[in-house]
């Protein structure tokens, strides 16, 4: 927290997603803006059915087959997500955006080893990954020189033809698989699996819910993705494993350098790990500030209901709710889409939309109370 | 009976498994008669040429002309229609050749039909079934309006033709079954490939950018092939009947095979002169096919999740 990131990985503009259901049409997402800046954790917080998922869903290109995307751009450094070919996207989804789903228990290949799963990853495009593999390896060797005072003989050797290698950028097949299993239980090792080595011929069967929900993560930062989508991570978690998965992913955003759009609905989890927060509500972004700022200083009438309606222990107070009740997304309010609910509604809101715009410094609200 | 209690630690994984799993066979008597008469055919049928001479079922130096239908002209040459014996356990033929060696040469030869039979079923039925399921579409009804032709036609009716035109051999009774045979496994295949891709997993792995060919053949299919493989254990008895039905009503490239249908075909022909022509290879036949029935009934209990544990 506190550094000053200003470039941002994933733009999202305008996004609008129509789910065609034959009850009509659900107009999912309104026009979402969303940055995420270069290595901070974005929280993106709103409640059940606001769009949080479908923004996540969209960006991948995972969305089912009857929702449409109206308009809207997914720039992630620069390309669109959204206008890229199927093949290119594949690629897009191997190399550069990770995204870790709810529900461990049903997220994992069941048949199938978690070292096999995190292998094939490799497997499929092994020249994408060659480079990372040696360059693993030869940190693991140098830490084992550190720790050691010195090397045998056969480490030398590695280290030789590894170096060798690493100019060609070229491995014989069973030297990349080797290379393939070391590295994939260096990642195991990373996210804190016990006995990388034992994990690594398991079956998802034989692992706790918390071991399952970091071996999908190991499966995400296998690829050192640009960025990673963590859909509702905690959601399915007891809370003192999910208090080691947040402290897992804070932990890694400092060791490589990734990006995190940390989706949930917990406002105390987007308190504990993320450096920016962004509201949710119906299908729009009402508001993106800093955690402490939001906390503190929340603008939005939704985010200060938000806000209020969160349970604390030590005020013995009425607990206080959002009047009204979720928009049905097929018949959308007029307007600001938060305007049947909110305390503070005058004249202009049911008639025209508010625009995002920064009220103070990384401070953005979309709200006419504001100027929006 | 009560299991062992189990030690600390032997409670999950692998071993424990397996363990679990043969306990639930001791625990069901049927399946094990049904695992101990499998068994008992594939040893015999691996071991057959090591008891009997392969080639003794052709009457040398005999013109087959001659000899068919015609056992008066044999009557010299052997011991013709002798009864169970000690020299010939299960008597001998209206050739005189040792029923008892007919039979061991004949196991292999239906079981041999039968596994062909059923395994290039299930691969046509894994191959086209789960591209029918996943890639869906126009392909999807393609395949099944195919498989609805198949379906169409009476199965025995289809294969009486297929021999009839194409010639009798084994080759064409084996192609003739199978031809009645995979588009169960297409449309078997193909139901639990489309229940297996709406699973989280399969969109995990999309998200991972994997390819189709991937997310199919390496990680739906082995999900879905338990329920497959245990009808084809239960097919393997079925198709024994099939094929012997088939040879019963001579459909058979020889009279003289030793095959279980043709040795009974054979047989009803002298019912009342050595009853027991048709008497062992009739209950050969009923013996071997409710065995890997049995079989499969148990595979079955065994593997469903819902008698676990």
């Amino acid at each position: 927290m506190g550094k000053v990131a200003t470039e941002t990985v994933l733009d999202v503009n305008n996004l609008k997603v129509i789910f065609h259901t034959y009850a009509g049409d659900v107009k999912a997402l309104d026009g979402v803006e969303l940055s995420v800046r270069k290595g901070e954790v974005l929280g993106l917080v709103g409640e059940s059915g606001c769009g949080k998922s479908v923004t996540a869903l969209a960006v991948v290109g995972l969305l089912p087959p009857n929702a449409e995307i109206v308009s809207g751009e997914a720039l992630l450094d620069g390309t669109n997500l959204l206008a890229m070919g199927k093949d290119e996207l594949r690629l897009a989804r191997l190399r550069d955006v990770a995204i870790v789903f709810q529900d461990p228990m049903t997220y994992l290949n069941p048949v199938l080893s978690v070292g096999l799963q995190i292998t094939e990853i490799i497997a499929s495009q092994p020249d994408l990954f060659i480079p990372e593999m040696i360059k693993n390896r030869l940190e693991e060797i140098s830490a084992i020189e550190k720790s050691n005072g010195g090397l045998t003989r056969e480490l030398q050797v590695e280290r030789e033809k590894l170096q060798a290698a690493s100019d060609t950028n070229r491995l014989g097949n069973d030297e990349q698989k080797r290379l393939t299993q070391l590295y994939a239980i260096s990642i195991l090792k990373s996210v804190r699996l016990p006995e990388p080595e034992k994990v690594f011929k398991m079956y998802p069967f034989e692992l706790s819910g918390g071991m399952r929900q970091r071996a999908m993560i190991a499966m995400a930062l296998v690829r050192r993705p640009k960025l990673l989508l963590a859909d509702e991570i905690t959601t399915a978690l007891d809370v003192t494993v999910q208090a080691q998965a947040l402290q897992l992913l804070q932990q890694l955003k400092e060791v490589i350098d990734t990006s995190v759009l940390l989706i949930t609905h917990d406002l105390a989890v987007v308190a504990e790990v993320c450096d920016r927060v962004a509201v949710m509500y119906a299908g729009n972004v009402v508001e993106v500030a800093d955690v402490t700022e939001l906390y503190r200083n929340p603008l939005h009438p939704y985010t200060q209901g938000l806000l209020a309606s969160v349970p604390r222990v030590d005020v013995v107070a009425e607990q206080k709710s959002i009047q009204g009740s979720v928009p049905d997304l097929m018949f959308p309010p007029s307007g600001c889409r938060f305007h049947p609910r909110c305390p503070k509604v005058f004249e202009k809101c049911p008639n025209a939309k508010p625009t995002l715009i920064e009220v103070s410094p990384g401070h953005l609200v979309s709200c006419f109370l504001f100027g929006g | 009976m009560r299991p062992k209690p189990l030690e600390a630690g032997e409670l999950y994984g692998r071993r424990a498994d397996l363990k679990y799993s043969l306990h639930l066979l001791k625990l069901n008597p049927v399946v094990l008669v049904g695992f101990i008469i499998s068994i008992a055919a594939l040893l015999i049928a691996l071991i057959s040429p090591l008891l009997v001479n392969p080639s003794s079922w052709h009457l040398q130096n005999l013109d087959l002309r001659l000899c068919w239908n015609n056992p008066a002209f044999n009557w010299g040459i052997g011991n013709v229609f002798d009864c169970p014996g000690k020299i010939y356990p299960l008597g001998t033929d209206q050739y005189g050749r040792s029923l008892s060696e007919m039979m061991i040469l004949a196991i292999p030869i239906d079981l041999q039909i039968a596994l062909e039979v059923v395994l290039s079923a299930v691969v046509i039925g894994v191959f086209f079934g789960s591209i029918a399921a996943y890639v869906g579409g126009i392909l999807d009804e393609l395949i099944l309006r195919i498989t609805d032709v198949f379906l169409a036609v009476p199965g025995i009716l289809l294969a009486i033709v297929m021999i009839v035109v194409m010639g009798r051999s084994l080759f064409v009774l084996t192609l003739a079954v199978l031809i009645t045979w995979w588009p169960f496994y297409v449309r078997l295949v193909r139901s639990q490939v489309l229940g297996e891709k709406e699973k989280p997993y399969v969109e995990r792995l999309r998200a991972m950018g994997a390819g189709g060919p991937r997310i199919l053949f390496e990680h739906v299919v082995p999900n879905s092939i338990y329920p497959i493989l245990i009808q084809a254990t239960l097919d393997i008895g079925s198709v024994i009947l099939t094929v012997s039905a088939l040879t019963f009503i001579g459909l058979t490239p020889s009279p003289l095979l030793p095959e279980l249908g043709n040795l009974a075909n054979q047989g009803i022909q002298y019912f009342f002169t050595a009853p027991w022509l048709i008497l062992f290879p009739g209950l050969t036949i009923l013996v071997i096919s409710l065995g890997f029935n049995l079989l499969g009934d148990g595979i079955r209990d065994i593997f469903d999740p819902r008698l676990r544990r």
